[in-house]
């Protein structure tokens, strides 16, 4: 029973440890780092579904570490928001980690294999840290955590141009994190506390304050950087298209969300919703910036020739909605916006991991090179189309779940002038996934000649049109993705009822 | 203009952290060169710890520290936060130093402004490597 006790500060110790264990055993085996990392994240996993299990059986649970009380000791304090948050992180990182043998292999130096699997696991640990915690400060901390192994992660590879992206992301990011700083004192000066169920109790007696009101002006420009909402997108595009294609998959798929997750934390766990609305129009404000962020995001995406940068674009326009349902403040958006954490892990992990593939086998980036692609690699092309038309947001998957909360919420609430924002959302989706299916499935004329194939960093060779399809040990995890993106699209009866008394909670 | 004063003088702190904040986030702005860029971060982020600092002196308070003579204390809190910030500052700056090393390997100048024009002679050389291969392929076909 001690033990069942003590698992809200153990899914953050274990990884911890074992980040510094990695690279003293990698240097015994080379398979040894990538066998740790998945076990870990898998019991990490395993963790995590048992704190949720346990906060729907029994409620809120709370933690205080050292056994100090809170509000004068650190506490961990975990409701179904953070359940379902910690539940979503760890399991696209036990799927990643599955995943990433053998692109690692390729795209990252032998050299430095373990030491990616350290900062892999350190980048874990902040992130769930994040979700975790319930006191303002460590959030701080925490992301630091996880931004500082996120610059590294990003640099770890072969190319030069990863470096400098890596390089605007760490100043773009310390920016941020700066900011949340800032907020933090702010707060701290108007309320002498730094719990976070301790402020929501202490700030509605201090709202006319302006101390509390710059708090909140920081926190949401800060927010907004670490999570790219659209103009502040800028760090995103680089970091995720010159990262090795699994840091590109496990910080699409995770990072902005915990970066939704805090905000949605702060600006209505911290802040209450009438604070946000009455004192200061800060959720119309971000109405209007989401809504440019679903429009711009999708449509620079099709500007762009290169594959994950145009997934990175999507990225922006996909927070966008996520951003739109929250500060929606009502009940329906607010559920479709936290399932479309899920959903967007779930489809944006899937599509990064299908660049990886196609990367591993062709060493193409390019939307041109995909030509007639659906009969070499099949089984990747429909685990892209899957997630594309997740992304597009057609029924029976993923993607349609969530925008059509959104979309009953933004009418619920009165802003029926959101439909066509979330509809031309959809089409300029529409627009970049269905070229590339176009390309894949039905060519307009083949390449004139053989592309040169790398074939997973073999002897570079040419290769006939045939039949060749990436390795099980990457396919296994792609086609995971793929078939939960199409099960929780026709049963989203789980998700949603976590999701529902998430939401029911934030805007009490 | 008394109460210009005394504006300055009792609020003398938090015009030396917001000078700072200024000037921090001035030069990791305007700056084109990498290292001038994390110097103005460093500032920046010490402004913000001096903030940290400034705000837990209480009236007449003492050093946290148990003394007979002391009545009131200082708030020791945002001291600790700091520390904690302050191992985070010099983590984050370690590691801007060592993209910046790898970056000066790679395009042998820290200057941002190179680093783009080198970019994006890389970008036209393999667009042009590219179709070299294509025109090559095809005569071969």
């Amino acid at each position: 029973m001690k033990f069942i006790q003590e698992l809200p500060v153990l899914i953050i110790v274990i990884p911890l440890i074992f980040a510094v264990i990695i690279p003293l055993v990698g240097r015994l085996n080379r398979l040894l780092p990538w066998i740790i990392a998945s076990t870990i994240t898998f019991f990490c996993f395993l963790i995590s579904i048992s704190l949720l299990i346990t906060v729907l059986d029994t409620g809120r649970i709370s933690y205080w570490l050292g056994g100090w009380e809170p509000p004068w000791g650190i506490e961990y304090a975990i409701d179904y928001l953070n359940a379902f948050v910690l539940v979503v992180v760890s399991f696209i990182a036990f799927i990643v980690s599955l995943y990433s043998r053998r692109s690692v292999e390729l795209e990252i130096n032998k050299n430095k294999i373990s030491a990616f699997y350290c900062i892999y696991m350190l980048f874990i640990t902040g992130l769930m840290g994040i979700v975790i915690t319930g006191d303002i400060f460590n959030i701080y901390v925490f992301l630091e955590i996880s931004s500082l192994a996120g610059y590294g992660l990003i640099a770890i590879g072969r190319k030069r141009e990863a470096l400098v992206a890596s390089y605007n992301y760490l100043i773009l990011g310390t920016i941020a994190a700066t900011f949340i700083l800032i907020g933090i004192g702010y707060i701290y000066m108007a309320t002498g506390t730094l719990n976070i169920a301790d402020l929501q109790e202490r700030l509605p007696a201090l709202f006319h304050s302006k101390m509390v009101l710059v708090a909140l002006a920081f926190f949401t420009v800060g927010l907004s950087l670490k999570l790219a909402l659209f103009p502040l997108h800028a760090w995103l595009p680089g970091a995720y298209t010159h990262a090795p294609s699994v840091v590109s998959c496990i910080m699409a798929a995770t990072a902005t969300k915990v970066g939704v997750y805090a905000m949605l934390r702060i600006i209505f766990g911290v802040f209450r919703i009438e604070f946000d609305i009455h004192f200061i129009p800060i959720a119309n404000i971000l109405i209007v910036v989401s809504s440019m962020a679903i429009i711009a995001g999708s449509a620079l995406a099709i500007a762009q020739t290169n594959l994950k940068r145009m997934l990175a674009y999507s990225s922006i326009g996909q927070i966008g909605y996520i951003v739109l349902g929250a500060v929606l403040a009502n009940q329906i958006a607010m559920t479709g916006s936290i399932i479309h954490i899920l959903n967007h892990a779930l489809m944006k992990g899937a599509l990064f991991m299908v660049v990886g593939c196609i990367i591993y086998k062709t060493g193409i980036e390019d939307i041109s090179g995909l030509r007639g692609m659906g009969k070499k690699m099949p089984f990747t092309m429909a685990v892209f189309t899957v997630a594309g038309l997740s992304m597009m947001g057609v029924p029976l998957t993923v993607g349609f779940v969530s925008k059509w909360y959104i979309a009953i919420g933004a009418l619920n609430a009165g802003m029926g002038y959101l439909i066509p924002v979330i509809i031309t959302g959809s089409l300029l989706a529409a627009v970049y996934v269905w070229r590339i299916i176009v390309n894949i499935y039905f060519p307009e004329e083949l390449p004139k000649h053989e592309l040169q194939y790398t074939d997973g960093g073999a002897e570079i060779t040419d290769h006939k049109s045939q039949y060749s399809e990436a390795p099980w040990s990457m396919l296994g995890p792609t086609i995971a993705l793929a078939v939960l993106c199409i099960y929780f699209g026709i049963s989203a009866t789980a998700p949603l009822y976590i999701a529902e008394k998430a939401a029911v909670m934030l805007l009490q | 203009m008394i109460d210009v004063i005394h504006f300055i003088q009792t609020k003398f702190y938090y015009l030396v952290v917001i000078f700072l904040m200024m000037i921090g986030l001035y030069t990791t702005i305007a700056s084109r060169n990498l290292i001038k860029k994390v110097i103005g971060i460093n500032i920046f982020q010490i402004s913000v710890f001096l903030f940290y600092i400034a705000m837990a002196k209480v009236k007449h308070g003492t050093a946290p520290i148990l003394w007979d003579k002391a009545v009131i204390y200082d708030n020791p809190l945002p001291h600790v936060l700091i520390l904690t910030a302050i191992v985070v500052s010099v983590s984050t700056t370690a590691v801007a130093l060592a993209l910046i090393i790898n970056i000066y390997k790679e395009y042998e100048t820290i200057e941002e402004d190179s680093i783009l024009a080198k970019q994006e002679l890389d970008e036209e050389e393999s667009i042009l490597a590219k179709q070299k291969l294509d025109i090559d392929r095809s005569n071969m076909a």
